[in-house]
């Protein structure tokens, strides 16, 4: 049996190292201070979707993820650990979408795509942290949808189902559902492997239009270059990442990007953690004990 | 995100060394595959990047996974039961992201699919598993076995053998008996050839097999019945899907604890030969073991680096009498010779993989096409530098990585001395580096017909000859005159004519060629890098010292005083 498997993900500012610049002024983040990175639950996602691929030889992983040019650089982290290839949805009219437009974008692109079995994205993403786009591309699709899940467990052919460990509060439950359907990852399940260093070398020059057209080079990042090794790209047509306009998906311009999101920001506050109160135990063993019930009795653990 | 590439600037510094133009060209010859394979590279620039991403793979693997397994693979271990070993969930984790990540056969050519790189990215590789955790080098290491099998198997061998250990398949190499260490020549596991079959059995007894329960061994066993010595000795491959081989009990170690080291009973294996009978040690294990050596040099490299990082933090972080230790002499002193002996034994260590790879690549296209007579005189220069490199490094490093897992100890104080930090390991797995593949002495025997024949002079002297900035003037100077000293150390000492007495000095004498060429080394990395000039100064003012400690002794020394060191 082969499966059909879209993973979506999402390039997103690395939240979890935030200094004092991580803001700007004006409440939005400053993406110039923050590298961008893999979303790390749909790092998680893209295991899940390897991995099927591995237990279902001639299966297929197909990224989809929105964003500027360069997040093409989600397509190749895709291809440097086995995917097969992915699509790049990337328009001004995309652009400052909320969750509801996002996952309108992503449900148009995914019918553009139109055959699949299985579409798995993390949970949430680093960046809003809402856990909301998987389930709305489910609903807008009118797929079945399993959400927090840790690990599948088996795809049976015959039946079309899917049977799937998920996390939930105090536990695991093993749930089961139709195909084709939307799972999304928990951050529990298995890390995602490493890159491959022969899929490195092949695919290291893929790269969307846009980033073709303003080639950086080492010594003057900013200013757009010739394309090296420009010849490749007719030679090797998978060294080409494709791109989607919201024409390509048949998008409706009202449904997309700031004018589709509903969403509206009253304020910001910018709130600094700080240490206020702290406790110095010893490794004894009573200071231990004490230590676990006051935190079971505020209900920090359990 | 730890990635022990990019957390460490000399990885690139010694990756783009100007004879990697020279190496990268041979080893790809001249970029032929480079329509044939999607993953060859196009030219130099391409495969110098194409080495740094894949380093930076293994960078991140040895940051993120490697290293953190570490303690929990020293704590757990293999066990073995039924004739099989079962690594540590740890080790097993390793495994498989290494054989995910595609790090098997790195060396090996496209056809065999392995990645065709040289031996300086492979080692840095190496260098940079080892600071991550030893003992997994060993496992991870064998892949060098590939090599020999590749040098000297035939066509169907490498067909058959290189593709699965490019695959994750894991290899060992079974010398050592109860009564064969350092003494390989009485090996007596016993190759009777069975001529109904057209096969090989293996009969006998293996000790300190590392990683003894691999999917692929190369065997060292007397095939010539009758004979006791060198010459009766061939190299077979044995499967273990042949099934006949069984791991008769593991070693408790005192380090490398997630290595298996194996003692193995052979009945009647089926084992194929490989290469030429009768030349199993005297050719084939001869270079297994200078490739090996070149591993155990990237092994203390890795273990200075984790040493010298360990000690350098904790001196950073612990504070006595109102300060941090750091800032006393006593142990800034520590922290700075620890620095400079670790930057010393990796300019050794890379500049020694150069040597190798000039002189593989040139013995690889020599099999294909006959050689220019310049090719032919570039391929005898490095052969004979690998030759005398290999064993002053691995003797040189090795024990400078012990010193180096000493001193962090010795930092960390009594902490130190307890199971709760990085350091203790790191001391115990560092104690066999010096042993194993040739023991520092045996690394001296090999080494001083290099100082007897003026190889390790000959090369001082090139790099005298190399135009230095001026504000390194001055150690050059100070290298020059350690360079004099020892000349003269030597001529006392050869002029004798008196091999007991050379035997007795052999190891001053290589240690002295050692500080010089080491200092050179690091004179060199400041020259094209100033943030090694404090190495460079640290390490000379070291190397100073301790050639006129040399030069002392041998020029105060009475040879009939040989008599008070006699034991028998």
């Amino acid at each position: 049996m082969s499966l059909r498997i879209i993973v979506l993900a999402k390039q997103v500012p690395d939240t979890r190292n935030v200094g004092k610049d991580a803001m700007k002024e004006d409440g939005t983040v400053n993406r110039a201070a923050l590298p961008a990175i893999f979303n790390p639950e749909d790092l998680n996602a893209l295991e899940q979707a390897l991995r099927l691929k591995d237990a279902y030889p001639g299966s297929t992983v197909t990224l989809l993820t929105m964003g500027p040019g360069r997040a093409a650089e989600i397509i190749r982290e895709g291809l440097y650990r086995g995917a097969d290839g992915g699509f790049l949805l990337t328009d001004r009219a995309f652009a400052g979408a909320d969750t509801l437009a996002t996952s309108y974008a992503l449900a148009t692109a995914i019918k553009k795509i139109n055959d699949y079995d299985i579409i798995i994205g993390g949970r949430q993403a680093i960046d809003g942290d809402t856990a909301q786009v998987g389930p709305q591309v489910a609903e807008k699709l009118g797929l079945t949808q399993i959400t927090y899940a840790e690990e599948i467990q088996n795809v049976d052919e015959a039946a079309r189902r899917i049977t799937v460990k998920r996390h939930i509060d105090g536990g695991v439950e093993t749930v089961e559902g139709p195909l084709p359907i939307v799972i999304t990852v928990n951050g529990s399940a298995a890390p995602c492997r490493p890159r491959n260093a022969r899929l490195v070398q092949k695919y290291k020059r893929a790269m969307g239009a846009q980033e073709k057209a303003a080639h950086p080079t080492a010594c003057h990042p900013d200013v757009p270059s010739e394309l090296p090794y420009a010849n490749l790209y007719e030679k090797r047509p998978y060294l080409n990442i494709q791109e989607w306009s919201v024409n390509d998906v048949n998008g409706d311009l009202t449904q997309c990007g700031l004018s589709g999101s509903p969403t509206k920001v009253k304020t910001i506050q910018n709130i600094v953690f700080q240490a206020k109160e702290s406790k110095t135990l010893t490794s004894a063993d009573k200071d231990i004990e004490e230590m676990i019930v006051e935190l079971l009795a505020n209900h920090t653990i359990g | 995100m730890a990635n022990f590439y990019l957390d460490n600037p000399s990885m690139k510094h010694h990756l783009h060394h100007p004879l990697m133009q020279r190496i990268v060209e041979l080893k790809e010859r001249g970029y032929a595959d480079k329509d044939k394979f999607d993953y060859a590279p196009q030219d130099f620039e391409d495969a110098m990047d194409s080495y740094e991403k894949v380093l930076e793979i293994v960078g991140e693997i040895c940051g993120e996974i490697i290293a953190p397994n570490a303690e929990g693979v020293d704590h757990e271990g293999p066990s073995v039961a039924n004739g099989r070993v079962t690594y540590a969930k740890g080790t097993q984790e390793n495994l498989d992201a290494v054989r995910k990540a595609g790090l098997m056969g790195i060396a090996m050519p496209r056809r065999y699919d392995g990645l065709n790189f040289p031996i300086v990215p492979y080692i840095m590789a190496a260098d940079m598993v080892s600071r991550a955790d030893a003992g997994f080098e060993n496992l991870w290491g064998l892949q060098d076995c590939a090599e020999t099998l590749y040098e000297f198997g035939n066509d169907d061998q490498r067909q058959r053998y290189i593709p699965r250990v490019c695959a994750g398949e894991t290899m060992s190499m079974d010398l050592t008996e109860p009564d064969a260490g350092s003494d390989l020549q009485s090996v007596m596991l016993k190759a009777t050839y069975c001529e109904k079959d057209d096969c090989w059995y293996l009969n006998g007894v293996k000790r300190f097999i590392t990683n003894g329960d691999a999917d692929i061994h190369l065997v060292l066993a007397r095939s010539e019945e009758g004979t006791r010595d060198g010459r009766g000795l061939s190299m077979f491959i044995y499967d273990k899907r042949n099934g006949g081989v069984n791991v008769r009990r593991i070693e408790n170690k005192m380090g490398i604890k997630g290595s298996p080291t194996c003692e193995l009973v052979f009945k009647n294996a089926k084992a194929e030969l490989c290469g030429d009978r009768k030349l199993g040690l005297i050719k084939y294990v001869m270079a297994l073991m200078n490739g090996a050596r070149l591993g155990i040099m990237a092994q203390a490299v890795g273990l200075s680096e984790a040493a010298y990082r360990e000690g350098y933090t904790y001196a950073t972080e612990r504070k006595q009498f109102g300060k941090a230790i750091i800032e006393f002499p006593a142990v800034y002193e520590m922290v700075a010779l620890m620095r400079a002996k670790a930057d010393a034994s990796r300019s050794m260590l890379y500049e020694t993989a150069r040597f190798v790879d000039v002189y593989k690549a040139l013995d690889d296209i020599s099999k294909e096409r006959k050689l220019t007579p310049e090719e032919r005189q570039e391929m005898k220069k490095y052969s004979k530098l690998a030759d005398a490199y290999t064993p002053m490094g691995k003797g040189m490093t090795t024990e400078y990585a012990n010193q180096n897992a000493y001193d962090a100890i010795q930092i960390h104080g009594g902490s130190g001395f307890m199971k709760d930090y990085a350091c203790e390991r790191i001391y115990r797995d560092a104690r066999i580096t010096n042993i194993y593949e040739g023991t520092t002495q045996l690394q001296v025997v090999a080494a001083i017909r290099h100082v007897t024949t003026g190889t390790y002079l000959a090369q001082i002297r090139e790099y005298e000859a190399i135009e230095y900035k001026p504000e390194l003037e001055g150690l050059k100077n100070k290298l020059k005159a350690m360079t004099d000293k020892y000349e003269k150390v030597v001529a006392a000492v050869t002029e004798t004519k008196d091999n007991e007495y050379i035997d007795f000095q052999a190891r001053r004498m290589v240690e002295a060629a050692a500080h010089c060429v080491f200092g050179y080394l690091l004179l060199q990395d400041a020259n094209k890098d100033d943030s090694y000039r404090r190495s460079a100064e640290v390490y000379i003012n070291y190397g100073q010292a301790e050639v006129d400690k040399i030069e002392s002794f041998i020029n105060n020394f009475n040879r009939e005083d040989l008599a008070y060191y006699r034991q028998a």
